[in-house]
C-alpha cells in the first residue's frame, strides 16, 4: 500500500546571479509509483491500452533557458520580489508529466539553464543544444530569443516563449522554430479594449511611459481601438522621475501629482496607462482628477492567470504550486507549466520525441490543451501564438471578467479575436 | 402459517403503499458554494430542507440501500454522511486530502474516493472508516465508478487524461486507458460491458471495452451556433433502461440525448447555465440537472426529452442524488 505522493523534491534554489543546471527528473517520483522506482523508467505493469507508443519507453528531455534579468522592483516594500517566477511552473508541469508517463512508460526531465544578468545566454544555449537538448522553455527578453533561436544549431529546436509579450516577434521578427505561450500586446490590449466597449467606455485616455514595451503596448492600444470602436482621446507621457516608493510622505505627492497628470485630459471614460516599468502606474487609481476607471498594465490588467482565478479547476494549479514554490504562483509559472504540459501532452499522445513530430502535432487540429480555461487551447498556424481566454484582473479578489466578451465573434476561433488574426499576421517564417 | 400471511399481507401492503406513492422521493443537490445541500421534495419540487456541510461540497452518492448520503467536501478534506431520514450529519469519513467524487460498491461496504489534489484513490471500508488502500493515479482523479459485478474501479483522472482501472479484489491498476483532454466521469453500463468516459476539454466521450480495455468509439457534439469548444460532456446517465443517455454539456448550457446502441447523438435539450451533473429519478420518468451559474436545477421529462420546469437550489449547484420516498422531518 502506498501510503503519499507527497515526496520531497529534490530542488535547490540558486543563489542570486549564479548559473545553477539543476536535474529534475522523474527521480522526483522515484518511489512513488509501482514499478517507476530505483530502475527509474520501467513502465508499471499495468497494461496501457490505446497508447501508439505503448510499451516503447520514452525520455523528453526539456530545458528551461533563461536569464537573471532585472526585474521591476514593485511599488510597495510589501510585496516581495520573486526570483524564481516561470521555473516554478515548469517543475510541476515536469511532476504532472512524470506521473502520467508513469502510467505509459514516459520519462521526462527538466534541466535549468539560467544565466546571470550579464550571463552569456548564448553560450548556455550552445552548451545545451551541444548537448542534445531541443526542446526549450524560453524565459528571455527578445533579442536573446531570437539569437538563440537564429544559431544554426537550433534549426530543428523548439522554444516556447514564456517571457515576452513584444508583437514583434509574433510580425516580423516570428521565427519557425519559436512558440508563444505568453500572451503579446495585441491580446492583452483586444481583451481589455473589448471588455470596455461591452461597458460602453469607448473614450480611453492613454497615460504611459516610453520604453520599448511601453511603445508596443501602446500602438496595441490604438489598433484595438480602431479594430472595436474604441477612440485614444490622448496618448500622454508620464515624464516625472519614479518617485520614492509609497512610504514617508510620497503619497502626499503622489496624490496631488496624479491628480495634474490627468486633470488636462480631454474628456475620457477611462484611465488606460502602460507602464512596463511598474513605477508609477499603481499611482492612478483613486487619484486621476476626474472619477475614472485605470486599465493597462495596472489596474484591470489582462492576464493568463491571476492570483484570483479559480474557475475550470483552477484550484488545483493554484493550490499545488505553492506546495512546491511555498509562493503563490504569478502568470510566467502559469505560462512555462503550459509550455512543458504542450510537450509532454504531445508525447502523450503520439509517442514521438522527435522535434518535428512533435511540432507538426502542436499545429495540428488534434492538439487540445487543457489549462484550467475551460476550453482546449492551440496554437495559431500563421505566428505560433497560443490561443487563449485572458482574464481582467490583478489586485481585485475576484476576477473581473474573462475575454472574449460576448458578441465578439469569429468565424473559427473565438480566440482568434484577440491578437493578431491570419489576415492581419505580418509573420513569414524564415 | 397465520404469521406468514400476515407477513405477505404487511409486505403486500408495503408494496402498494410505495405503488401509489412512485413518485414520491427526495432529491439531494450539494452546492459548493454555499456548503450546503438542498433537498428537494420530489412531488412538490419545493425545498424541505437545508442542511450545512463541511466546506465545498461537490460528489455527493447515496448508499445502495439509501439510508446514508455520502458529501465529498473538497476543501473539508473530509466526506460528510447524512442520515436520509433524518437530515443530520451522523459522522465524516476521513477521505484524505480535497475529496471530489466517490462510488460506493454494489453491497454499500467499500467507498472509492477521489482525492483531487493527491492524485490518489482511497479506498475506505464505510461501516470503519477504515483506509484500506491508497492508489496512487493521475494528476487531478475526479470520476469514480466500480462497475456492476464489483470487479473493477475505474477512476478518471483530469490533468493526466487517463482512465485508471483499479482492480477491486487486490487494489492495484491493472489498466491506464488515455482519453481525450479532462476526462470529468466514468460510467458502466448496466450489463458492465461498456465503459463511458466523458472528456471535457476534449469534448467527447470514450466507450471503452473492459475485455480489452481499449476505446471501441468516441462520440463527439455539434450544435449549429454553438461553439464547439463549448459543447464538454461532464456527467453522463443512463435513462429509458440503458438504451439512453443523458449528458450535460457545461458551457453550452445543454444536455445531450445518445443513442447507446448507435453510439450517436440524437437531441440537445437547452436546460439552466453551466449543467455538469444529473440523476434520474427513480422512476426513471424524470431527469434533474444541476446549473451551476444560474443556481437552479432543470427538470426534463424523460419520455418527451423536453425540460419541464426549473427550481432554485443553492449557490454554484454541482451535483444531484435521488432517493425514493421522503425523509422523516
Amino acid at each position: 500500500m502506498i501510503l503519499s505522493l507527497r515526496v520531497p523534491l529534490r530542488w535547490r534554489t540558486g543563489r542570486l546571479g549564479m548559473t545553477f543546471v539543476a536535474f529534475l527528473s522523474a527521480l522526483t517520483m522515484a518511489g512513488t509509483f509501482p514499478g517507476l522506482a530505483e530502475d527509474a523508467g520501467e513502465p508499471p505493469k499495468a497494461k496501457s491500452a490505446a497508447v501508439p507508443a505503448a510499451g516503447e519507453k520514452k525520455l523528453m528531455r526539456a530545458y528551461y533557458l533563461g536569464k537573471k534579468y532585472e526585474e521591476p522592483l514593485p511599488l510597495s516594500y510589501a510585496e516581495e520580489v520573486i526570483e524564481d517566477k516561470g521555473v516554478q511552473g515548469a517543475r510541476l508541469a515536469l511532476n504532472d508529466a512524470n506521473q502520467a508517463g508513469s502510467f505509459l512508460g514516459n520519462r521526462f526531465e527538466l534541466e535549468e539553464g539560467i544565466v546571470p544578468e550579464d550571463g552569456d545566454v548564448v553560450a548556455q544555449a550552445k552548451e545545451a543544444l551541444a548537448a542534445g537538448h531541443r526542446f526549450f522553455l524560453a524565459d528571455l527578453e527578445p533579442e536573446d530569443l531570437l539569437t538563440v533561436a537564429d544559431l544554426p544549431e537550433a534549426k530543428d529546436a523548439i522554444f516556447m516563449n514564456v517571457r515576452s509579450s513584444a508583437t514583434k516577434l509574433r510580425q516580423e521578427e516570428c521565427r519557425r522554430n519559436v512558440f508563444h505561450i505568453a500572451p503579446d500586446y495585441a491580446q492583452r490590449a483586444d481583451a481589455i479594449a473589448q471588455y470596455m466597449i461591452w461597458k460602453k467606455w469607448p473614450r480611453w485616455f492613454l497615460i504611459r511611459r516610453d520604453t520599448g514595451k511601453d511603445q508596443d503596448y501602446a500602438a496595441q492600444v490604438k489598433r484595438a481601438a480602431g479594430r472595436f470602436g474604441g477612440k485614444v482621446v490622448e496618448d500622454h507621457l508620464y515624464k516625472l522621475p519614479p518617485g520614492a516608493r509609497n512610504l514617508d510622505s510620497g503619497h502626499q505627492q503622489i496624490q496631488t501629482q496624479m491628480a495634474e497628470e490627468t486633470q488636462r485630459a480631454p474628456e475620457h471614460d477611462i484611465v488606460w496607462v502602460v507602464n512596463s516599468d511598474d513605477d508609477f502606474g499603481d499611482y492612478l487609481a483613486y487619484r486621476t482628477y476626474s472619477p475614472r476607471p485605470v486599465v493597462g498594465t495596472q489596474g484591470l490588467q489582462a492576464l493568463a492567470w491571476d492570483p484570483s482565478y479559480t474557475e475550470y479547476g483552477a484550484m488545483r494549479f493554484q493550490n499545488a504550486l505553492p506546495k512546491l514554490a511555498k509562493r503563490q504562483p504569478v502568470e510566467r509559472d502559469y505560462l512555462a507549466w503550459i509550455a512543458f504540459r504542450s510537450l509532454s501532452d504531445t508525447l502523450k499522445n503520439t509517442g514521438s520525441v522527435d522535434p518535428k513530430e512533435v511540432k507538426a502535432y502542436m499545429l495540428s487540429d488534434d492538439f487540445k490543451l487543457a489549462a484550467y480555461k475551460g476550453q482546449a487551447m492551440n496554437f495559431r498556424t500563421w505566428d505560433h501564438q497560443l490561443r487563449q481566454p485572458i482574464i481582467l484582473g490583478g489586485g481585485t479578489r475576484v476576477p473581473v471578467t474573462t475575454s472574449p466578451q460576448e458578441g465578439f465573434l469569429h468565424p473559427k476561433y473565438v480566440t482568434d479575436t484577440l491578437g493578431f488574426d491570419k489576415p492581419e499576421s505580418k509573420c513569414k517564417f524564415k | 402459517m397465520k404469521r406468514f400471511s400476515l407477513a405477505t399481507a404487511c409486505a403486500t401492503a408495503l408494496l402498494l403503499g410505495s405503488a401509489s406513492v412512485a413518485h414520491a422521493e427526495t432529491i439531494f443537490v450539494s452546492n459548493e458554494k454555499d456548503n450546503t445541500i438542498t433537498v428537494v421534495d420530489g412531488e412538490t419540487l419545493k425545498t424541505i430542507d437545508t442542511i450545512k456541510t463541511a466546506r465545498r461540497p461537490r460528489g455527493i452518492v447515496l448508499s445502495p440501500d439509501f439510508k446514508e448520503l455520502f458529501v465529498a467536501a473538497g476543501d473539508g478534506d473530509i466526506i460528510d454522511v447524512i442520515d436520509t431520514k433524518t437530515l443530520k450529519i451522523t459522522r465524516q469519513l476521513e477521505s484524505g486530502p480535497d475529496p471530489e467524487l466517490m462510488d460506493v460498491d454494489p453491497d454499500g461496504k467499500i467507498i472509492y474516493i477521489a482525492n483531487e489534489d493527491d492524485s490518489l484513490v482511497t479506498i475506505m471500508d464505510i461501516a470503519t472508516g477504515e483506509v484500506l488502500a491508497e492508489v496512487p493515479v493521475g494528476v487531478e482523479p475526479e470520476g469514480m465508478a466500480v462497475s456492476p459485478d464489483n470487479k473493477y474501479t475505474a477512476a478518471t483522472s483530469e490533468s493526466t487524461s487517463m482512465a485508471h482501472i483499479i482492480d477491486n479484489a487486490t487494489h492495484t491498476l491493472i489498466a491506464n486507458v488515455l482519453v481525450d483532454s479532462r476526462p470529468r466521469e466514468a460510467k458502466w453500463s448496466k450489463d458492465g460491458k461498456e465503459l463511458w468516459v466523458s472528456s471535457e476539454v476534449g469534448g467527447t466521450i470514450s466507450v471503452i471495452d473492459p475485455a480489452t480495455w481499449e476505446i471501441t468509439k468516441k462520440i463527439g457534439f455539434e450544435v449549429p451556433g454553438v461553439r464547439p469548444e463549448q459543447l464538454q460532456p461532464v456527467g453522463m446517465d443512463f435513462i429509458r433502461d440503458g438504451k439512453m443517455m443523458l449528458v450535460p454539456l457545461g458551457p453550452s448550457n445543454r444536455v445531450a440525448v445518445i443513442d447507446t446502441a448507435k453510439k450517436e447523438v440524437v437531441d440537445y435539450i437547452l436546460v439552466g447555465q453551466r449543467p455538469w451533473h444529473g440523476e434520474l429519478s427513480s422512476d426513471g420518468k424524470k431527469y434533474y440537472v444541476a446549473n451551476g451559474l444560474t443556481n437552479d436545477m432543470t427538470i426534463i421529462d424523460v419520455d418527451t426529452l423536453k425540460a419541464t420546469k426549473s427550481v432554485p437550489v443553492g449557490r454554484l449547484p454541482w451535483g444531484v442524488a435521488v432517493m425514493p420516498g421522503k425523509p422523516d422531518v
